[in-house]
């Protein structure tokens, strides 16, 4: 990544609220053009973060950059930003319309270029017959295409999103989602996109930032943080149904290195990192539910036999949960297959999928 | 209530008959009207509304009376003979100790003391008010702390000093002095009832009005102003109530020329000439209170629709 390309930098950010610290020494790079998530539990610091950049909140310590210009001391409308918040913040009384422009015409711009910066926005988001109306006779979902219009009208380089579509119904949310990525493809912003949802988070970005209390676990393209999570924090975040983890420590057995857990162990080969190993390690093998085969599906030398437990279809997927050496392991078949609660099953588990942690440290091994 | 469950009946009626099934309880259960609950809540409150309402009736029918039948001391029997006399002796005719011109003169001082008075201090006090609520500045607890305590300092404890003060400024006895005395007072209540509200409103929307680029002012006057009206009314009545019943801060900061309404009253109500005019008195009182009362008749249907207007989320 050179400097060239780098669209809002953040430098050894800290903030704290009197004695309460919410960001220490944080440091975020964001390509120009980049679709950036910020994912994390309720009151990690998400929003916070997204406030210092846009200059509503002032950082205790630390640098923030836009464009390679030092914006820490500027005022928000002069970074070149543009948010859109969870509870939409239309100004009530004004017309839609009104609400676009209003930021223009505090910068005084001219007339008809007000009009034209509407005319386009309006047309990109389709809210053209809305414009008179007041934000109270708009519904949820054509209230956050204003608020986002309004973020468009400005022209900035980067879009801040705060939870855009946490307020809006799961049908809305999915079709809102999916106009916003239409929109980051044609007009090619940096956004940073905060949210606690994992599917948003997953389709959206080009790359994620997992936080956890104001720190960044991992930062790193969907595909990768599913699959190889760097700790164990990120590995149970992501994926629903989430990641089954078992306790148990390294061993060796016949020269062959396994995991060992309530006197079943389990054939590590085809695990990444092999050489990392060492025998005796307390350790937590973490194996997503779609990463364990059943019965014909078993493609590993070494299977386990396992009882099932509890059923729950899901539709698409039949997700079932199996006893296995004191253990409850959900697994993911295909919808169609289904199993009676008491059989027993071959299980097989596709350690090239699978993630190790230390069992101290809860980092990926 | 009868009409409601009449109408009910009959469509519970026209059911039946549509589906011949809906037998049974349905819709809005019937409510006895007579039922003890009722009974004991309208009897209290009706007693509490006669408690209060007697004086007043006495005050009228008094005002109505000439002075023969004051005389005749059957304070609750309504006038044999109306009569206007009073009221118009009351407004432009009744001697205090100094002139006989009635409260006509206080009333317009009054008004001259009251417009300014809420202007000012409403405006001064929904900008601290917003100040505190949404630009945290250094001190900003500590000043509003302090103020908080002002509020609840027996204001006479302060008279003495402010007098003082006002006469070295050199606007001791007039209009302007007042005016000032009825801000500073009113700042604390005002204060601490705006800023209330502006936290209330989403901070959201004051973050968006930044990046907008809007400025304090800007923010000010065209996003909280249009938003706050309900609140705006509720300190419009706490203020002219006030201020029109005042009393204290009238005697003190005035001279005998510009007396308040109240004042005004007071002396016409103790002037010791001749015999005591009770009907003059009450029509004189009956006067000086109507101000307030007309505000809370009118602004109270105003209050509910500013409530109503402002409840709709943005
Ligand atoms: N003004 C404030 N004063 C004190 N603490 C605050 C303040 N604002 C936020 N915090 C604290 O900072 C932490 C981070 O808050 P933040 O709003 O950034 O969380 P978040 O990650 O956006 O959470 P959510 O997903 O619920 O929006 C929280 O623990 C919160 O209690
Ligand atoms: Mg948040």
């Amino acid at each position: 990544m050179t400097d060239l390309s780098t669209s809002v930098s953040i430098r050894d950010l800290s903030l704290s609220f009197g004695a309460v610290s919410v960001l220490q020494n944080l440091d975020l790079d964001i390509r120009d053009g980049e679709f950036l998530v910020l994912l994390g539990s309720s009151g990690c610091g998400k929003s916070t973060l997204l406030n210092c950049i846009a200059g509503l909140l002032e950082p205790t310590d630390g640098q923030i950059f836009i464009k390679d210009k030092n914006v820490t001391w500027e005022e928000p409308k002069d970074r070149g930003i543009g948010m859109v918040f969870q509870s939409y913040a239309l100004y009530p009384q004004m017309t839609v319309e009104k609400n676009l422009s209003f930021g223009l015409k505090v910068a005084g711009m001219p007339k008809d270029e007000i009009a034209k910066r509407i005319a386009r926005a309006a047309g990109i988001l389709q809210i053209e017959p809305l414009l008179q109306r007041k934000p109270a006779a708009l519904s949820g979902g054509q209230r956050q295409r204003v608020a986002i219009g309004r973020a468009l009208v400005r022209d900035v380089d980067v879009f801040l999103f705060d939870e855009p579509l946490s307020n809006l119904d799961a049908k809305l949310r999915s079709e809102l989602r999916v106009e916003i990525k239409r929109l980051h493809q044609s007009l090619k912003n940096t956004m940073i996109y905060v949210t606690h949802d994992q599917i948003e988070a997953l389709t959206l970005a080009d790359r994620i930032a997992i936080m956890k209390s104001g720190v960044i676990q991992q930062l790193d393209d969907p595909i990768t943080i599913y699959n190889r999570p760097k700790n164990k924090f990120v590995a149970g975040f992501i994926g629903s149904p989430s990641m089954n983890f078992l306790n148990g420590e390294l061993a060796e057995e016949d020269g062959k290195k396994v995991f060992r857990t309530n006197g079943v162990s389990i054939s590590l080969a085809g695990y990444e990192a092999s050489e990392a190993l060492t025998p005796g390690r307390k350790a937590v093998l973490g194996l997503r539910p779609e990463h364990i085969k059943v019965d014909g599906d078993v493609t590993t030398e070494q299977a386990h036999e396992a009882i099932v437990d509890i059923e729950e279809p899901m539709g698409a997927d039949n997700l079932i949960w199996l006893k296995l050496a004191g253990h409850m392991i959900s697994v993911r078949i295909g919808g169609a297959r289904r199993y009676k609660v008491g059989a027993k099953v071959r299980i097989g588990f596709d350690m090239t999928m699978a993630s190790l942690f230390d069992a101290g440290t809860e980092e990926r091994i | 209530m009868a009409n409601i469950s009449t109408l009910n009946a009959t469509g519970a009626a026209i059911d039946a008959v549509g589906t011949e099934l809906a037998s049974g309880p349905r819709g809005k259960k019937p409510r006895k009207v007579l039922s003890r609950r009722n009974v004991m809540i309208y009897g209290i409150l009706g007693l509490a509304a006669l408690y209060y309402l007697l004086p007043l009736y006495v005050m009228v029918v008094t005002s109505l009376k000439g002075m023969p039948e004051v005389r005749l001391g059957n304070i609750f029997s309504p006038p044999m003979e109306i009569t206007f006399e009073p009221w118009v002796k009351a407004w432009a005719e009744a001697c205090t100790g100094l002139n006989c011109d009635g409260l006509s003169r206080g009333f317009w001082n009054s008004v001259r003391i009251l417009v300014p008075s809420v202007i000012v201090s409403i405006a001064v006090a929904s900008v601290s008010g917003y100040a505190l609520a949404n630009w945290r500045f250094k001190g900003s607890e500590l000043f509003f702390s302090i103020l908080i305590i002002g509020a609840f300092i027996p204001y006479q404890v302060m008279i003495y000093p402010l007098v003082i003060i006002l006469r070295e400024i050199g606007i001791y006895g007039s209009l302007t002095g007042l005016v000032i005395v009825h801000t500073i007072f009113g700042m604390p209540i005002l204060t601490l009832l705006f800023r209330n509200y502006f936290a209330g409103l989403p901070e959201e929307l004051f973050k968006a009005a930044r990046i907008d680029g809007a400025g304090f002012w800007q923010i000010y006057g065209r996003i909280m102003l249009p938003m706050s009206l309900p609140i705006f009314v509720v300190a419009i009545i706490l203020q002219v109530t006030g201020i029109w019943n005042d009393f204290l801060f009238g005697v003190v900061f005035t001279r005998p020329d510009t007396y308040p309404m109240t004042v005004q009253l007071n002396n016409i109500v103790n002037s010791v000439q001749g015999v005591k005019e009770y009907n003059v008195n009450m029509a004189a009182t009956l006067l000086t209170g109507a101000v307030p009362l007309i505000v809370y008749f009118v602004s109270g249907r105003l209050f509910v629709r500013g409530i109503a207007a402002g409840a709709v989320k943005g």
